[in-house]
């Protein structure tokens, strides 16, 4: 239970003790979708994720452990590349986070009308939204950095500051590159801008680092890449600066004194400096009077079509339309480059496309249906519309369907046509588990589907637990089932059989009266 | 006469009835307005005249079509418009028109010069080329009627169609809706400003506690309540009064 702030109204305190009472109770909402008495299962669910990061993460660094981590060249690149990686993800992230303290109106319109300070406000959400990306990063990363603690020694704990500094660091560099495109876009096309620039560094780090991987040793493992020859024979010296962070992280005192006081620093000279006219700015990105956007579809209109055919132009309508949900899926298909980019690679050389392309592809499509699945189905902006039409409903959810299914085959066409040219079978191999990976991902958004905004499209997870987990592992059995059907092996029943249990499971969960 | 709309004994209930025992006639070419205090289940019913919520128990029929039975049919010939106005931000008010024309059959060319002389009506016609995300409230307002009368329903069904518009706008939906009736169009509107029903309807249904506890022209209320008020606002508080639910109170 959260008690109300008892600070002097207006400070910063104040504005603390309120802002995380709110954060409590979206929170708590969050996870217990809404119903009261399930504390307790959360904590049980929460302790047993926490083990299982705890094992998964054991897993990964035992090789290291056994072979002992020593301060040199070679773990120096593992932990920068690695924190390289974390630092893009949490970049990505506050990008968002600074977005929507810009833009999110709900009790601006309320404390810029008050008589408070407006700075005292921007500090604590800026706080905030270096605190939250930490938090993130923490669910991810703190179950490698206890087991480093536990098997090598505390030095490894100073990994938490090091992800709080880097959450300052990454706090900082938003509110910079949110006002830099403020300046440059104007306030109507920040935020769209934004959240592109978003998606881009979320995923470029590591999609970045594959491409290097596949050009260089010819294998898209992160790790494989880290420690290769090459890379080691390019690397500075073991002296050299730019392995400062990495130093800290094996426990050097003066690194992670400096890097604290730098990001300290940095995080509120960003305050302080931005601060200054962000009164100014929120007004300017809620009061924009752009100009209408006219559009030029003219002829388009107006045509004899099938029900289908209008309900498929209106899904691909909308979304090309919408900046911010193509940063989302862009997400996604960032993703098939390094496929992609290992297919380019591969002509001429078919190896390896079995186990990395065909997985890889189907995985990515399936994800990406479950997204477009879930604009289309439950992100529908004019439910009553559509529900007072005078259509069947299986005409309708067939006409659904297949604007997902038409929007995959769109994207993932181009890299099926140059699987194709490597290696017909193959390219039959992934056409079809795309299809069932895209066709299980829409069937349990329909299972699953319930009213909400277009806007909500990245805490769609949060709606149901049950959605969430059978979309993604129906999305991994089926790539799973594609790489083993690949290379000719019986036992792609195995996952063929998960993978219809898991949609047979989330059908019987599906809410009544869907 | 065969009736617009025939709803018998329908009940529906979340936590608590909503709709309860609810019996209403419409007759074809009305303009009906029905009224009640928040929560007495207006749009509850509308709902589930429309098709988009399932009734416990009871049948509706729309000119004789039963909505269980023929929802596809009964949908061909009715509209629906909310409160709040659900069209899409990205679209234009023409390429909105051009989805709703689809989604009920209509010809392109029928449609094409429907659209444009509703745009007209409405005075959409200099913005029927942008997208709506700029568009205000009176304005989403008036697209989403353009769409509910692009395809020449027999029965209008619009809850609280006049919450938040000007007057310049309010005035503009009102004269559409009186020219829809007076062409052979079937009215169904809720409404809290008794003014506009006292002005516009034909008859009134005044429901409270998802039951229909008065109808008739502005005449046969006063009748029933005995009260002599010119007044209809004097009239549905004296009705709202006899049947004011204690628990709701207390609640």
């Amino acid at each position: 239970m959260i008690s109300a702030p008892t600070n002097k109204p207006g400070t910063l305190q104040w504005f603390a003790g309120h802002e995380f009472s709110l954060f409590w109770r979206d929170f708590m909402r969050m996870m217990t979708a809404g119903k009261p008495g399930r504390e307790r299962t959360i904590l049980l669910v929460i302790f047993i994720a926490a083990a299982a990061m705890h094992l998964l993460a054991y897993g990964m660094i035992r090789p290291s452990l056994e072979s002992g981590i020593l301060p040199d060249k070679a773990s120096f690149v593992m932990i920068t590349g690695t924190m390289f990686l974390i630092f893009s993800l949490m970049m990505s992230q506050a990008l968002e986070m600074v977005t929507r303290v810009f833009y999110a109106r709900s009790d601006l319109d309320l404390i810029l009308s008050s008589p408070t300070s407006v700075k005292q406000l921007f500090a604590v959400r800026v706080g905030a939204i270096a605190v939250s990306t930490t938090m993130l990063s923490l669910v991810l990363f703190a179950p490698a950095i206890n087991v480093l603690a536990w098997y090598d020694g505390a030095q490894w704990l100073a990994g938490y500051p090091l992800l709080f500094c880097l959450g300052a660091i990454v706090t900082s560099l938003s509110l910079a590159v949110t006002i830099g495109l403020f300046k440059i876009f104007g306030a109507k096309r920040t935020r769209s801008m934004a959240q592109i620039v978003a998606a881009i560094v979320g995923a470029s780090f590591i999609i970045g680092i594959q491409l290097a991987a596949i050009s260089s040793i010819g294998s898209i493992s992160r790790i494989e890449f880290f420690s290769s020859e090459s890379v080691l024979a390019y690397a500075p010296h073991a002296d050299s600066l730019i392995w400062f962070p990495a130093r800290a992280l094996m426990g050097d005192a003066t690194a992670i004194m400096t890097i604290v006081l730098a990001s300290i620093t940095a995080l509120a000279v960003s305050i302080r400096v931005f601060s200054v006219r962000f009164g100014e700015r929120v007004l300017a990105a809620s009061n924009f009077t752009g100009a209408a956007i006219i559009q030029k579809s003219h002829a388009s209109l107006f045509k004899r079509r099938s029900v289908s055919a209008h309900l498929r132009h209106k899904e691909w309508r909308l979304l090309l339309r919408d900046h911010w949900l193509i940063s989302q899926t862009l997400m996604q298909i960032l993703y098939l480059l390094p496929p992609a980019f290992m297919l380019w690679q591969g002509f001429g050389n078919a190896g390896a496309l079995d186990v990395v392309v065909v997985p890889v592809l189907v995985m990515a499509t399936g994800q990406l249906s479950g997204g477009l699945a879930w604009l289309a189905i439950s992100g529908e902006d004019a439910p009553d519309l559509v529900s007072t039409a005078p259509i069947p409903t299986g005409t309708l959810i067939r006409a659904k369907i297949e604007a997902v299914l038409g929007a995959i085959v769109m994207i993932a066409s181009p890299i099926l046509m140059m699987l194709f040219y490597l290696d017909a079978r193959l390219a039959m191999i992934a056409t079809i588990h795309i299809l069932i990976a895209a066709t299980s991902a829409t069937m349990i958004q329909l299972w699953f589907r319930s009213q909400a905004e277009r806007s909500n499209f990245r805490r769609r997870q949060t709606s149901s637990k049950v959605a969430t987990f059978a979309e993604a592992f129906s999305s991994i059995l089926w790539a799973g089932t594609a790489g083993l059907v690949a290379v000719g092996s019986w036992f792609a029943i195995i996952p063929v059989a998960l993978a219809l249990t898991v949609l047979l499971v989330a059908r019987s969960f599906r809410p009544q009266g869907v | 006469m065969q009736n617009a709309l025939s709803v018998k004994n329908l009940n529906k209930s979340f936590d608590r009835p909503a709709v309860d025992d609810l019996n209403l006639e419409i007759r074809a070419g009305e303009f009906y307005a029905l009224l009640g205090p928040n929560g007495a289940g207006k749009t509850t019913s509308l709902r589930m005249v429309s098709g988009l919520l399932e009734a416990d128990s009871g049948s509706i029929s729309i000119f004789g079509i039963d909505t269980d039975e023929n929802p596809v049919e009964a949908k061909a010939i009715t509209a629906w418009v909310s409160d709040e106005p659900m069209i899409y931000d990205r679209l234009t008010p023409f390429e909105y028109l051009d989805f709703v024309a689809g989604l009920w059959d209509i010809a392109p060319e029928q449609a094409r010069v429907q659209s444009a002389e509703l745009l007209e009506w409405l005075q959409l016609t200099p913005h029927g080329h942008e997208r709506c995300e700029g568009f205000s409230k009176g304005m989403r307002q008036k697209v989403a009627l353009a769409g509910a009368l692009v395809h020449n329903p027999k029965l209008i069904i619009l809850d609280e169609p006049l919450t938040g518009l000007d007057a310049g706008s309010a005035r503009l939906v009102k004269d559409v809706l009186q020219k829809r009736v007076a062409e052979g169009c079937t009215v169904i509107m809720t409404t809290h400003i008794l003014e506009v029903a006292e002005r516009m309807a034909d008859r009134i249904g005044v429901i409270a506690n998802g039951h229909l506890i008065a109808e008739g022209t502005l005449e046969e209320l006063r009748k029933t309540t005995g009260n002599k008020s010119d007044n209809l606002e004097e009239i549905f508080l004296s009705l709202v009064a006899e049947t004011a639910d204690p628990i709701a109170d207390a609640a």
